[in-house]
């Protein structure tokens, strides 16, 4: 069997890349799917526990990040869609009208 | 087969008001698909019967208490203070929106459903006895927020503050969720009395108890704009419609702090020490910089963004201050915070009309000659909003400096005062410019039934609470009772 730990270990590092995405990405796509990888090593960690305690909780709890990060991906994708309208860019830094 | 049906419907009864509001957000948009984009305005009227049907429901529901769905809600006055408070910010969300849309362009009726969804959402936030509630109450309220934000379509600044809140919004629930994984591996249950047995007995030292705490502090600070998480308000305040703006100063604000008193005054009620550490940590750079920044806007919107974040602060002084006392004042405190800034927003979103934006402070310039209805409210809202007796404000900071001065952190209440004291440089400001100054044009202000009515139960309710404050503060403190 696999230890927790490997399981744990896994969901850390994607936590971090996701983070670092978040924060050093300019392509408003990559910084989404970099949210997705953070959600996901939550999901990882929620299953690993869920099956190591034997509890069910923690894998209903990731039924339900998993609904609504595709509500979050849907909202998300009609916004982008709005700025390439209007703005004609996907990059982050140019949505600069207002400044801060 | 219908005494199934019968059993079905009494098992609901606890969740009758969320009902209630997403059954009318739901008629709204069928309704609103077959009126072809007329008639807006009666669907605004419209889903405040809704609003004023479930606050019913939630009076009614007073004398119910205790845990259901497997103790994943809980009703109680806790959840029921925050209830009202919630239906409260929505129904003057709405009567401010109705002419608002009007002029921008973009009345619709999913705007009136997105504002009862939001609402729903920030319910089920309130009475949440599950890490699983929290969380799905929280992207229920902020995933119409985030729609909300950006909902002029054409317009790319109202674009660019969805986008930004979604992302910054959607990063803070990553981190939540990290936190709430690592709580449920150690605790082993999402239930938070279940979290709060498993931490009287537990080995607080343990450091991933200690990182998960840390995160699920930093995603409810990036919910009520507590300083180093605050970037995105000024940007989406800004560029979002005004009335949303009104909205979400208020109601996800006042619904970060009902999670924010339940999980940290209650759950993690064992790391008390730790908490409030950080908390009061928290709330002095909150005031520090809500304020300071606060005093070189030029943009209203701005302005009052800035200063939402400084009352933020204002409220976890008494967070950080914890016990009974300190979560009353909170509970007092953003429910006057709520009213008094939807009433500022009432007013600033008169000056937009067609051709004028009205978001710069120097529109303000004398509005007293030309308006003096008007300006008088937003005096009234503004020396609230600076705690200025006998404004309910004052009533606000007053009971969260007591609260912390009994907890035995005086430093903390003298430099909310010191801050506060600053604050009065950018609302006098306002006023100076209304009542000292000649107006540059002539201007009429947009009018309307609806929003006389919302200014006129914002102003009743700054002055009651500020001349008479004793009923809403029992009722704040009998609602804490069960928390704690």
């Amino acid at each position: 069997m696999i230890p927790l730990s490997w399981y744990v270990l896994l969901s850390a590092a994607l936590f971090t890349i996701g983070v670092v995405g978040v924060l050093t990405r300019r392509n408003v796509f990559i910084i989404l799917m970099s949210i997705e990888l953070m959600l996901n090593a939550a999901n990882i960690n929620l299953v690993a526990f869920s099956h190591y305690l034997q509890n069910l909780t923690g894998q209903i709890f990731v039924i339900f990040v998993i609904t609504v990060a595709a509500a979050e991906a849907a909202v998300a994708l009609a916004l982008i869609i709005l700025l390439a309208r209007n703005r004609g860019t996907v990059y982050v830094d140019e949505f600069n009208i207002m400044k801060g | 087969m219908l005494t199934s049906v019968q059993e079905i419907l009494k098992q609901l009864v606890p969740i009758y008001p969320e009902f209630v509001l997403i059954a009318f957000a739901l008629s709204v948009l069928v309704v609103d698909m077959f009126l072809n984009g007329r008639y807006t305005h009666l669907l605004g009227w419209y889903s405040l019967i809704g609003i004023v049907i479930a606050a019913s429901m939630t009076i009614i529901l007073g004398g119910v208490q205790g845990a259901f769905f497997s103790g994943t809600v809980l009703l109680d006055p806790f959840s029921q203070f925050f209830k009202l408070v919630f239906y409260l910010a929505c129904g003057l969300g709405i009567l401010i929106a109705m002419k608002y849309l009007d002029i921008e362009d973009i009345h619709r009726g999913e705007y009136y459903a997105l504002m009862l969804f939001a609402t729903a959402g920030m319910m089920l936030m309130a009475s949440a006895g599950d890490l699983i509630t929290i969380y799905l109450g929280l992207e229920l309220m902020a995933l119409s927020i985030y729609v909300l934000a950006g909902f002029m379509r054409k317009d790319s600044r109202s674009n660019e503050a969805g986008i930004k809140y979604l992302l910054l919004g959607a990063f803070s629930s990553g981190i939540m969720l990290y936190g709430m994984s690592l709580l449920y591996g150690l605790a082993g249950t999402t239930n938070l009395d279940g979290i709060l047995a498993f931490l009287r007995t537990a080995d607080l030292k343990n450091p991933v108890l200690f990182l998960s705490m840390v995160m699920l502090m930093v995603s409810f600070g990036f919910k009520v704009a507590a300083v180093p998480f605050h970037m995105w308000v000024p940007d989406v305040y800004e560029g979002a419609p005004t009335s949303v703006t009104a909205f979400m100063s208020a109601g996800p604000k006042v619904a970060g702090f009902a999670v924010l008193l339940r999980v940290f005054t209650h759950t993690l009620d064992p790391l008390h020490a730790d908490i409030s550490l950080l908390l009061s940590g928290l709330a002095v750079l909150t005031m520090a910089v809500g304020n300071v920044m606060a005093l070189s806007q030029t943009n209203i919107k701005r302005m009052l963004a800035y200063s939402s974040i400084a009352h933020a602060g204002y409220a976890l002084v008494g967070v950080a201050a914890g016990g009974q006392e300190g979560a009353a004042s909170v509970m007092l405190y953003v429910l006057i915070y709520a009213v008094m800034n939807m009433g500022a927003f009432g007013v600033v979103i008169m000056l937009r009309k067609a051709g004028m934006r009205g978001e710069e402070i120097s529109d303000f310039a004398g509005l007293g000659k030309t308006n003096k209805t008007a300006a008088f409210l937003m005096l009234i809202f503004l020396f609230s909003l600076t705690g200025i007796p006998p404004m309910a404000g004052f009533v606000g900071k007053f009971y969260i400096f007591k609260s912390a001065v009994q907890a035995g952190m005086i430093w903390l209440a003298i430099v909310g005062v010191l801050f506060s004291a600053i604050s009065a440089y950018f609302y006098l400001r306002v006023i100076m410019l209304m009542y000292m100054y000649d107006p540059k044009e002539e201007f009429g202000l947009v009018q309307s039934p609806a929003l006389a009515l919302a200014l006129a139960i914002s102003v009743t309710a700054v002055i009651v609470i500020g001349v008479y404050p004793t009923p809403v503060l029992e009722f704040a403190r009998a609602s804490v009772a069960g928390l704690l």
